[in-house]
């Protein structure tokens, strides 16, 4: 057989997303892979110049449906830097307890999709079922099982109250024997390890040039991880440790998103335990000009958010940056000499969240050809931030 | 001949094999959604999805080859009929039915619903259903070599009777075969033959959703698809009826229970496995598979 391309995407079962992957493969084996996105950008940073302080952390929760709370999280972070102040001490520990049951949820959502995109439907599902009592928790002191609004600038929106206390301790060491149960049969079937042990590996150096982020570079082996590395809200305050696999395939990125679930769950407790009286927000009145990056170790990895504020009531720039943005590309790396069936599942283990990650690419549609490259687009923006700075 | 006609279209031919097969599809479908803590479909879901895409339109890839992506549903349904047919009738009157040679016929028309599949994927003119296709082709060269070595430890066994009402007939005297040591290793042989011959989790890599979108059945809709989905379901009910037939003392309709037992294997191994690769089918299959089945036919040869 020559030379044919496989297209996943822009519509395809594999992700619910729209995304593009043209896989150029020769018989069975993946010789090339262009990597195209952008088929639902919304203009996410120029709505946020438009909406003030408040609004912006609602409408960045919007971004991404599964790591809801990770943008808004990096948001209050940036708003946090530019202050130059810290939300009381109890909104810190609620900022932390929401992030962590987020991990908690996220990672086994991945774990339900891996199973599908394996063929093992069983996994998808009973991963999902057992997520749902996580999502009961976020029900209960939020309201909502998605998009739970608790970050706000200088502090949460809403208190957790003590008698939950008891109720959410004991669901999540429930939740630890399933886990306990997922561990194993990932670890133990020898269908599952045949699928994944030495399938698609990111070396350590591969992660450096890729600045490949979150459990995928951990599971290379890299050892980073923006809770330890740049501690924030209350996570030098409780004991947990990171989790980094040396194996680099799809195999090991599993492995340290379950080894994550136990850490997040003890992370989440000991907040619970730890949590002190006091007020929940600082009030915050106006933001004052100047400059605030605020980071969050997402599900996913690192994700950045600069805040450009010029007195007003809104930012005057607003810069995110995702995790999946540096982990999509890592696959040109990964998924180049094996075979289909394995790039459907590497090209998800990276956990890709395309709507968090979408760019713009200005095309003239009648010659297909590119009207800006990168370097045009970094000139553009650089010539706008220093229109900013001389307003 | 009237009779003959009506043996192969109604009873237990063509519509009988489908009504067991789509409620069998239906308990495969509800105990696979008990096991994932779902509630499953009524018990005449299948009826009405073939309905359903029966009278659904047709449409047809302007760069295919027409004739043979209407015709090759009909050559895999019209092999799969004519096996049930074949199947039901010796297990229905062991004593008059049957011709001699009929296994060897059984083994080549049950390869003709794989074979259907290629061609019509082919015919198809997608670069997924061409994928597919060449999936389809490796799992039929891999599974069919330990499904005929198998196939000889009955004959064997039964001292070279090469007739299905024979080796009822045999085992009614001397005991089914998957009782003795050989028979019951050929027997979990074929089951996981049949696993790959009916396209089932861990072996449908040919249709993997998720990676090749259905692969060789992504141009089909409506009623042709329909028709691969019935050949699908008559497979479901034939092959486990023609296991039993050669190592379980062939089947009536007192003993449904063997049915359903290989039924819920079938369900069970389909829902507590990862789809492998195609290349780890292969080896699987002419690896592990093949050398049990050579095990097997040298304790048949040797009496156990």
């Amino acid at each position: 057989m020559g030379r044919k391309i496989i297209p996943i995407g822009p519509y395809h079962p594999l992700q619910d997303e729209p995304e593009f992957f043209k896989l150029h493969v020769d018989g069975e084996t993946v010789v090339d892979i262009d990597i195209e996105l952008g088929y639902n950008h919304r203009l996410v940073e120029k709505i946020a110049e438009s909406k003030n302080f408040d609004q912006v952390a609602f409408m960045v929760e919007r971004i991404c449906g599964i790591c809801s709370t990770s943008h808004p999280f990096a948001y209050v972070n940036a708003i946090d830097d530019l202050l130059g102040v810290k939300a009381p001490e109890r909104a810190l520990y609620i900022r932390t307890a929401i992030g962590e049951l987020e991990r908690i949820h996220s990672h086994l959502l991945w774990l339900g999709l891996a199973g599908h995109f394996l063929g093992y439907n069983t996994v998808w599902m009973w991963a999902w079922r057992y997520r749902e009592p996580v999502l009961d928790i976020f029900e209960r002191v939020a309201g909502n099982r998605q998009n739970y609004g608790m970050m706000k600038p200088g502090g949460v929106r809403r208190d957790l109250y003590e008698e939950d206390f008891p109720w959410i301790k004991k669901t999540l060491r429930d939740l630890i024997p399933k886990i306990d149960m997922f561990k194993g049969a990932v670890m133990d079937d020898p269908v599952i390890r045949a699928r994944t042990e030495g399938v698609g590996v990111l070396t350590k150096e591969d992660c450096r040039e890729y600045c490949v982020v979150g459990p995928t570079a951990r599971a290379s082996g890299v050892n980073i991880d923006i809770r330890r590395d740049d501690p924030y809200a209350a996570y030098d305050k409780v004991e947990w440790k990171v989790c980094t696999h040396e194996g680099g395939d799809v195999f090991g990125k599993a492995v340290v998103r379950i080894l994550e679930l136990y850490e997040s769950i003890n992370i989440v407790i000991q907040c619970l335990d730890k949590m002190p009286k006091g007020p929940i927000d600082s009030g915050i009145k106006d933001i004052p000009p100047g400059e605030g990056i605020g980071r969050h170790e997402a599900p996913r990895g690192e994700v950045v958010h600069y805040i450009m504020a010029d007195g007003g009531n809104s930012p005057a720039r607003h810069k995110i940056r995702a995790p999946s943005f540096m982990n999509v590309a890592s696959n040109k790396k990964a998924v180049i000499g094996e075979t289909i069936s394995d790039a459907t599942i590497i090209l998800a283990a990276v956990d890709p969240c395309y709507c968090c990650t979408e760019r713009m690419t200005v095309v003239d549609y009648k010659t297909g050809k590119k009207m800006m490259d990168g370097q045009d687009l970094i000139r553009l923006s650089r010539e706008k931030t220093e229109r900013l700075r001389n307003r | 001949m009237l009779k003959y006609l009506f043996n192969f279209i109604v009873f237990p031919g063509f519509l009988f094999t489908v009504i067991v097969g789509l409620l069998a599809c239906w308990i495969d479908r509800k105990v696979t959604a008990r096991i994932q803590w779902r509630a499953g479909p009524p018990w005449y879901q299948p009826f009405i999805d073939i309905v359903k895409l029966s009278i659904k339109e047709i449409t047809v890839p302007r760069a295919g080859s027409k004739g043979l992506f209407f015709l090759s549903p009909l050559i895999g349904l019209s092999a799969v009929t004519l096996v049930s047919t074949l199947v039901w009738l010796v297990n229905i009157d062991p004593a008059s039915k049957g011709f001699s040679g009929d296994v060897i016929v059984i083994v080549y028309l049950l390869t003709l619903p794989a074979i259907a599949v290629m061609l019509g994927a082919s015919a198809s003119a997608n670069p997924l259903a061409s994928l597919g296709a060449s999936r389809e082709m490796k799992m039929v060269l891999a599974y069919e070599l330990p499904f005929v070595i198998c196939l000889t430890v009955p004959i064997i066994k039964s001292h070279g009777l090469l007739r299905l009402s024979d080796i009822i007939n045999y085992q009614a005297v001397n005991g089914s075969f998957a009782a003795s040591l050989s028979g019951i290793i050929a027997f979990i042989v074929m089951i996981f033959c049949m696993q790959a011959k009916l396209g089932l989790v861990p072996f449908d890599a040919s249709e993997a959703e998720t990676e090749i979108m259905a692969g060789t059945y992504i141009e089909y809709s409506g009623m042709l698809l329909a028709i691969f989905k019935i050949t699908k379901t008559m497979l479901m009910v034939t092959l486990p009826l023609f296991l039993i037939t050669l190592f379980w003392q062939g089947f009536n309709f007192l003993s449904l229970w063997k049915y359903v037992i290989i039924l819920v294997v079938i369900i069970l191994i389909r829902n507590t496995n990862p789809r492998v690769r195609i290349d780890q089918a292969v080896r699987f299959f002419w690896g592990k598979m093949t050398l049990m089945a050579i095990l097997a036919v040298l304790l048949a040869v040797k009496g156990f």
